[in-house]
């Protein structure tokens, strides 16, 4: 179950093409070079990757220092936080710079998924992996952290498996003028969830 | 500002040039008209493009500035394109507002365009807001980049002349957030400004600081080959110059840039007004080779011989009429360059596929400092002052043209006024169009300066995507 959300919240973000797959198809059309674009998913799904596991690492590394309760009241406050600003705000994620190296896509990915709150959603999954660690002794604060790494890792996968195919598809088949249709305001929905999964995780608490 | 976000994109922004070639046809101008007098407030004018509509040709909106004596002439959007760019994209805001330099007066006004015909003023950012926060004034040429407005001014602030670069204001509040360059070089001289966006590299052009242009073009400064005469290339993400190129001192005021609009190319055309070793103009192809930027003179445009009685004083003693390249634009592909002579009265239009042998294609003549010639609309009556901004629609089917350079400008080459008229020309058949020429009271005594076309033109937007 936590495994299928992970995935499917991966999925999601590999979907939107702010998150990456886009830069990818442009950097493989600005060189024609498919092979620039295979190479560039890696980096950005490394960073995407670091973004969420810091959340997983945060919420594991608290969750050993406090009781479940608390760290659940904490996670939804920052969920329905973060979320109200990435709705009510008009600011977007500001970047100058076309010509990235692959560690520095790395770095831009990082960058863009925690302005984005990537990693926000999984709070909850944290949370509750954290909790149950709780009941025993501080030793197995461990424990928690390393299944929070595993479900970033899983999350990382449905992410960059989405965007790969996306990304294929559009540089091979489709062509970027499908964006002026298709480019739904998915922002607006995952700032809409991340306040729902605070509301909820607040009301487990 | 009120900004509704979107939930598909704005349908004005296009992912690259070719999509933008498909973009439907403007059914309105925005045009610049400022009182020389300083008499009555500067405006926005609208002209009605449609050509299926009763209005058609006529001034159909018209928006007043609250001061007097701003001086407008470029302007931009505060969205295109670019906002589709892939490492800082937001495709939802809307291409809405205008934003309004005064070039004399420093001020630049936000103008809201939905849903009216005449615009709406929302916004005035003082001309004390750009001097405290990025020590500039003057701002002339507007850009929007994927994360913020690139507004460029020819004049420094607080007391100094120069030098002249570029503000940055947020594009969403409009607020000046600072000064652009981190490391100008020897960068002095300033006037418009576009990049290579892919490349990560802006390029900037020089016409003089305000204490030489607004008093007129000052013979000495002219003679003395003061005026601009180079091109600067920067690194656009770290805002540093890298590298000048200069076009030799006689080649006065380089002034407009249009980069190739193709994201993956490195090349564009730069126009220079005057030469002062035989009163040509030319056109010069920028490029990279081997890590360096170069220039090359590709077009060179002959003064007109002419007898000193028909001329102004500024032009008696040398018994000639120069052409005075003033603008040039380049087609949303890349095919066509036009370049407007605004002292001999002539359009000419280019096939620049090799962009490093243009090929004549047609000239067009109306106005002009001994011509003044006529237009089919205007039943033979002399037009004052020559073809001078020149806007490209985004599919290559229409141009237009309006006359006026620059007050103080103005009234040295043509004494007798320019009066105001605004021209349209059929790209295919080179023709104008004898239904199109809004003049005379139209444009109620100011004199029009640069159009901008609803949705989107040849020098509003940047492309990511090939």
């Amino acid at each position: 179950m936590t495994i299928t959300a992970a995935l499917l919240l991966g999925a999601f973000h590999g979907l939107n093409p702010a998150m990456g797959w886009l830069f990818a198809v442009a950097r493989g059309l600005q060189e024609r070079s498919r092979d620039l674009l295979l190479a560039s998913l890696p980096a950005i799904a490394a960073g995407h990757l670091a973004s969420v596991a810091l959340v997983a690492v945060v919420v594991g590394v608290t969750g050993s220092l406090t009781t479940a309760t608390v760290l659940s009241v904490a996670g939804g406050v920052v969920l329905v936080g973060f979320g109200l600003w990435r709705l009510l705000s008009k600011r977007h994620f500001r970047w100058v710079g076309m010509r990235l190296s692959l560690p520095q896509l790395a770095g831009w990915s990082f960058l863009m998924s925690s302005a984005h709150g990537a990693g926000l959603m999984l709070v909850p999954v944290f949370a509750g992996l954290a909790a149950e660690q709780t009941p025993g002794d501080g030793g197995h604060a461990g424990h928690a952290v390393a299944g929070g790494l595993g479900v970033a890792l899983w999350h990382t996968l449905g992410m960059f498996t989405v965007a790969g195919v996306v990304a294929v598809l559009v540089y091979e088949v489709a062509g970027l003028a499908i964006l002026r249709r298709a480019w739904f305001n998915v922002d607006r929905m995952w700032a809409a969830a991340l306040v729902g999964a605070g509301i909820v995780t607040l009301l487990r608490a | 500002m009120g900004f509704m976000a979107l939930w598909t994109p704005d349908p004005t922004f296009y992912p690259s040039p070719r999509d933008a070639a498909a973009a439907p046809a403007e059914r309105l101008a925005y045009v610049a008209a400022f009182d020389r007098r300083a008499e009555r407030p500067d405006a926005i004018a609208v002209v009605d493009t449609d050509p299926a509509s009763p209005g058609y040709g006529q001034v159909v909106g018209w928006t007043d500035l609250p001061n007097k004596g701003d001086e407008l002439h470029h302007f931009g959007w505060n969205a295109c394109s670019s906002a589709l760019c892939p490492y800082a994209p937001h495709p939802h805001v809307e291409r809405r507002y205008l934003v309004v330099p005064g070039l004399r007066s420093s001020r630049i006004h936000i103008l809201d365009t939905k849903d009216r015909i005449s615009p709406e003023l929302v916004k005035v950012i003082e001309p004390e807001e750009l001097a405290k926060r990025a020590g500039y004034s003057r701002p002339h040429t507007v850009h929007c980049g994927p994360e913020g407005l690139y507004v460029s001014a020819l004049g420094g602030a607080n007391g100094e002349d120069g030098p002249g670069g570029i503000a940055i204001l947020d594009h969403q509040s409009f607020e000046v957030l600072g000064r652009w360059e981190m490391d100008r070089g020897p960068q002095y001289l300033s006037y418009d400004f576009w990049w290579h966006i892919n490349h990560d590299v802006l390029v900037t052009s020089e016409w003089g600081t305000p204490s030489m242009i607004e008093n007129g073009v000052v013979g000495e400064l002219l003679l003395g080959r003061k005026y601009g005469h180079r091109l600067h290339f920067w690194d656009l993400r770290r805002r540093r110059h890298v590298q000048e190129v200069d076009l030799g001192d006689q080649h006065q005021m380089t002034l407009e840039l249009r980069p190739a609009h193709d994201p993956t190319r490195t090349y564009g055309f730069a126009g220079v007004v005057i030469s002062v070793e035989d009163l040509s103009a030319s056109v010069w192809t920028w490029f990279r080779e081997d890590g360096r930027w170069q220039a090359r003179k590709v077009i060179e445009i002959p003064a007109e011989p002419a007898d000193p009685k028909d001329l102004p004083d500024v032009l008696k003693p040398f018994g000639a009429v120069p052409p005075l390249v003033t603008d040039i634009d380049l087609s949303v592909d890349d095919q066509r360059l036009y370049v407007s002579c605004w002292g001999t009265g002539e359009l000419k239009q280019y096939d620049v596929s090799d962009p490093f042998k243009p090929v004549e294609l047609g000239s067009l003549r109306i106005g002009g400092i001994v011509r003044g010639e006529s237009h089919p609309a205007a039943g033979g009556a002399r037009l004052r002052g020559g073809p001078q901004m020149v806007e490209v629609s985004r599919d290559g089917a229409r141009v237009y043209l309006t006359n006026s350079l620059y007050g103080a400008w103005d009234d040295q080459f043509y004494p007798e006024g320019v009066g105001a008229w605004m021209a349209k020309v059929d790209a295919e058949s080179f023709t104008f169009d004898a239904r199109f020429l809004p003049h005379g009271d139209a444009f109620r005594g100011l004199r029009a300066h640069q159009v901008r076309l609803q949705g989107g033109d040849a020098s509003s937007d940047s492309y990511c995507y090939p």
